[in-house]
């Protein structure tokens, strides 16, 4: 079996086993919704249309890391009923293919939080975007990816820590500030139309790029790492 | 066993010879900072800078040290256990000091900056990337407390290296974002140049905190490599305890 299909492989026993239990997608849908939620509770967007333009990018960033966090211990927490963690440590296949494809799944799941929640907020924030909305096509993929493939790789590391769940927003957080900057700084730019986004998609470019081949390199001695 | 003995006894004569070298430094660095002359504009608060300056720049020294270490833990890892541990033992002990080194540079930041702007804290470039720095290595210290025994040393030198790689990007990121925003408040400051007659104070208090530095780290690389040792020792006890208990039952069922 070649990389790739390895790869496959594991992104297609993640996506049924969520096609079957719907846990992450359903948790991570109504979280964010409330967020949406407790933040126009905060500030009243339809009201001032243009504090709304300049903060909704904010918004949807925190919006969308905080809803992925949810779902990222429980991307890995599936992998230890059974022991199948173990046995994919015992496994001849290479172990950044199991990270990969786990990276894939969580990006997945993620991406349709977002096409469901930017409709959302379109209408209860009544946006009506200043720049090129196309852009989003770029920005938001990119920003998820550099968000998930940190976040994919911390949840392993806290899955062998006690108390996990505080322990993988306390390391994420401070390492995937400047891809939440990007993100936001480039979302903001679309909606305000007030500057180009083109900088803040090469520092989301740069940090992906970095980021996935550091995660890929050390996923390896991380999982062996007894 | 004797001859470890000898070389800690000798390091620990260094060591001494070391700790009072420093104070002497330090107390010589003190003395040129309180009487070099008057700042013109800040009067004597400006002082603070001697402080803040040495703090900061070795704050940036630490982090790549733990970053060297790391990887060298991860490297020698599989291949040769006491090495690896030594290294583990010397990023903990640099992530620590980074924590300290920028906790007082934060500190010392905010007096200048209430003295020299008028307020404690701006979003600017640098605060942001120091903050995000200091923040960095706190929940490193933390990661190391939370994680399971015998899992500490791996999760934390992976995290090391992120957190290494993390701090260029984000400088660069948070410099883009405040060019393009620029803060009314932040105006001329520190690096706009220093008056010659203050370099010598500047240089004296930036070799104590360095001698400093070296000095706790290697003191803190000593204790924690103890620690390993008697953990390790430990083990082994309980394993050879184990052992002990087995074959008696063995002996007991046999008899």
């Amino acid at each position: 079996m070649n990389y790739t299909r390895i790869v496959w492989a594991h992104l297609r026993k993640d996506l049924r086993l969520e096609w079957r239990t719907k846990d992450s997608l359903n948790g991570m849908l109504f979280f964010s919704l409330l967020v949406v939620v407790v933040f126009a509770m905060a500030f009243d967007p339809t009201a001032f249309p243009t504090i709304a333009r300049q903060i909704s990018g904010g918004l949807l960033g925190v919006a969308v890391l905080f809803s992925a966090m949810t779902a990222l211990n429980q991307s890995w927490a599936r992998e230890l009923n059974n022991h199948v963690l173990d046995a994919h440590r015992l496994s001849p296949a290479p172990a950044s293919a199991l990270f990969v494809g786990k990276a894939l799944a969580n990006f997945i799941f993620v991406m349709v939080v977002e096409l469901v929640l930017a409709p959302v907020f379109t209408l209860f924030y009544n946006l009506h975007p200043l720049g090129q909305p196309w852009k989003l096509l770029i920005i938001l993929p990119l920003g998820t990816w550099a968000l998930v493939v940190n976040g994919t790789f911390f949840a392993v590391l806290s899955l062998r820590t006690r108390n996990r769940e505080t322990l993988l927003p306390l390391v994420l957080l401070p390492i995937s500030m400047p891809a939440l900057l990007g993100l936001i700084q480039a979302t903001t730019a679309v909606l305000t139309g007030e500057f180009e986004p083109t900088l803040w998609i090469k520092v989301l470019v740069a940090y992906v790029i970095v980021f996935t081949t550091a995660c890929v390199l050390l996923f390896d001695t991380v999982l062996v790492g007894d | 066993m004797n001859d470890t003995r000898k070389t800690s006894g000798l390091s620990g004569i260094l060591g001494r010879i070391w700790l009072v070298l420093t104070f002497v430094v330090m107390a010589y660095g003190f003395y040129v900072a309180m009487t070099a002359p008057t700042e013109a504009t800040m009067g004597n608060l400006y002082r603070v800078f001697f402080y803040h300056f040495p703090h900061t720049i070795l704050s940036f020294v630490f982090p790549y040290l733990n970053c060297v270490a790391s990887l060298l833990y991860l490297w020698w890892r599989p291949r040769n256990i006491e090495r690896a541990n030594a290294a583990d033992a010397f990023a903990l002990a640099s992530a620590e000091l980074t924590v300290l080194y920028a906790s007082v540079g934060l500190a010392t930041g905010m007096l200048w900056g209430r003295a020299a702007w008028g307020i404690w804290w701006t979003w600017d470039a640098r605060l942001t990337t120091y903050l995000l720095l200091w923040l960095s290595y706190v929940s490193y210290l933390l990661v190391r407390r939370f994680a399971a025994p015998g899992q500490t040393a791996v999760i934390s030198a992976a995290l090391a290296v992120f957190a290494a790689l993390d701090i260029p990007i984000c400088y660069m990121s948070i410099r883009w974002w405040r060019t393009q925003h620029p803060a009314p408040v932040f105006g001329g400051g520190a690096d706009s140049g220093i008056d010659p007659s203050m370099y010598p104070a500047v240089l004296w208090n930036l070799a104590a905190w360095a001698m400093w530095g070296a000095l706790i780290l290697g003191v803190r690389y000593v204790v924690e490599r103890r620690r390993q040792r008697i953990a390790a020792a430990r083990a082994l006890g309980y394993l050879e305890g184990d052992l002990a208990i087995n074959t008696h039952l063995h002996q007991e069922a046999t008899r």
